[in-house]
């Protein structure tokens, strides 16, 4: 049997790609110029690496020998040549880079570091409660300690990431340190609550000793036991 | 097999919450298993009157929305041990319930429990709609007052239209349930008579709860008034009622409140 293999042609795919290129444009005289090269090299060694250049010969006068120096003087400050535009072909030797043509222009924006704003404000630590917390309300402050000067309903919900004091009744519902904070702790001025929490240990109302109820009390985490405690 | 049931009105302050509770209680004493949910969402009362809100942690926004699960949000009550408690949050949006959610926690409860008593808030948005969504059966609870009456008119043609039931073609069962009847009143003309709000409604009567101090005294110390005094008049209508929701012929009577031998010397009670 006849085995043919057809050899599959092998098909070039051209595909576009544009790149942003930074353009030389050298002036003379060339010596100066290239000191001012030498100068951004020395505040940032990697500036120029893999980018890649084009150079704009239109503004200066130069010969087929004065490009090939000054192409090795960029050689060995590791600026590799694309391209050279704004010169006569005739000009340019076989191992030089092509001459481009067609080039447009675009603004390259530096990333400068950003201005600094005016320092921001640092965020309340704090949050003060002037009025009592209705039933219903849910009050979520993360930042830190919660201060109701009133009372809480029950019903209500304070939710801190820090402690939560209260001047008033606690009957609705705390929970202090939310955000894994051990340490939280609740005061009140009389106690009824609903269900207190810290760091995701709580008790509920049933759970909260009787003797205590009405009486000023503070609650903390002790290990994983929630202490509760009447104050003075 | 499970039975939802919501308890809905369209007036508030008719006794929904009152009559969940007791009739909850009532089915769980003749020895069903039954959860109670509170879907009054935002005005949460069932666990006040069930005695139970002071073991509240987790509740029912909290398991539609999958931040606790169910047998964390639930709650047993502590005289009887088959009846338990699904509490509404107060601190979150009405809104917060989704129909999916409700869906998925009304499946669950529909495996763990004999009877899912939904007490719904008053009205007829998202919160009632989403209450009855899932029913089975519905208790209309009425007052022997037109605007009551004609509310709950308004409810009862819901039930027949957005409800899963009535969406596939099948029907909820519906009872009416009127609260705070008080017989010598009606005969005087001061109140609606059962006639009356039968023929407006044309729902088969589930019972006829007395006005009485029972109810009240009950539910301010957090008892199901089944289980406060079960020999009260309110409390038999009750027992009544969840017997007939069971299935049983019990026959219709009005119970009157049973005046003491001091009552009776001193004449009617200031009303």
């Amino acid at each position: 049997m006849d085995v043919r293999a057809d050899t599959t042609r092998q098909l070039v795919r051209l595909r576009g790609r544009s790149y942003v290129a930074f353009v030389f444009s050298p002036v003379v005289p060339i010596v100066d110029w290239l000191g001012e090269i030498d100068a951004t090299l020395a505040r940032s060694p990697g500036y120029f690496v893999g980018k890649p250049i084009v150079l704009d010969l239109s503004a200066v006068d130069l010969s087929s020998a004065a490009i090939a120096h000054l192409l090795g003087s960029l050689g060995e400050r590791n600026i590799r040549v694309l391209g050279i535009e704004g010169v006569e072909e005739e000009r340019l030797a076989a191992n030089m880079p092509p001459l481009l043509t067609g080039g447009r222009a675009c603004v390259i924006t530096r990333n400068e570091p950003a201005q600094k704003s005016e320092p921001e404000k640092p965020k309340p630590t704090s949050l003060l409660l002037e009025t009592p917390v209705r039933s219903g309300q849910s009050i979520v402050f993360m930042e830190g300690d919660v201060t109701v000067l009133g009372s809480v309903g029950s019903g209500a919900e304070i939710v801190a990431g820090g402690s939560i004091h209260v001047y008033g009744t606690l009957r609705g519902r705390a929970m202090a340190g939310v955000n894994g904070n051990s340490n939280a702790r609740i005061y009140c001025q009389r106690i009824e609550a609903e269900l207190l929490a810290i760091d995701g240990y709580y008790q509920t109302a049933e759970e909260i000793d009787d003797s205590l109820r009405n009486r000023p009390a503070q609650a903390w985490l002790e290990g994983d036991t929630m202490k509760i405690t009447p104050l003075n | 097999m499970a039975k939802v049931l919501v308890v809905t009105s369209g007036k508030g302050g008719v006794g929904k919450t009152t009559s969940t509770a007791a009739l909850g209680a009532a089915l769980a004493q003749g020895g069903q298993s039954v959860v109670v949910v509170d879907f009054d969402v935002g005005l949460r009362n069932l666990d006040l009157v069930m005695g139970a809100e002071r073991r509240v942690v987790f509740d029912l926004i909290n398991v539609v929305q999958g931040v606790a699960k169910l047998p964390q949000a639930l709650i047993r009550d502590k005289r009887l041990e088959n009846l338990w408690l699904l509490p509404a949050s107060q601190t979150r949006d009405k809104d917060a319930l989704t129909d999916e959610g409700v869906g998925r926690v009304i499946g669950e409860l529909r495996s763990r429990f004999d009877w899912i008593l939904c007490d719904s808030p008053a009205g007829i948005e998202r919160g009632a709609t989403l209450a009855m969504r899932y029913a089975d059966e519905a208790v209309i609870v009425t007052n022997p007052e037109v605007s009551s009456v004609r509310d709950s008119d308004r409810i009862i043609g819901m039930l027949d239209s957005k409800t899963v039931r009535a969406e596939r073609g099948e029907r909820v069962e519906k009872h009416v349930l009127i609260t705070r009847y008080d017989p010598a009143r009606a005969a005087r003309g001061e109140m609606l008579n059962i006639d009356d709000i039968l023929e407006i409604l044309a729902t088969p009567l589930l019972g006829i709860i007395p006005e009485s101090q029972d109810v009240l005294k009950a539910s301010n110390v957090g008892t199901p008034v089944t289980l406060n005094d079960a020999d009260s008049a309110p409390a038999r209508a009750y027992i009544d009622a969840s017997r007939r929701l069971m299935g049983e012929q019990v026959a219709m009577v009005v119970p009157a409140e049973r005046r003491g031998f001091m009552n009776r010397l001193l004449g009617r009670r200031a009303a």
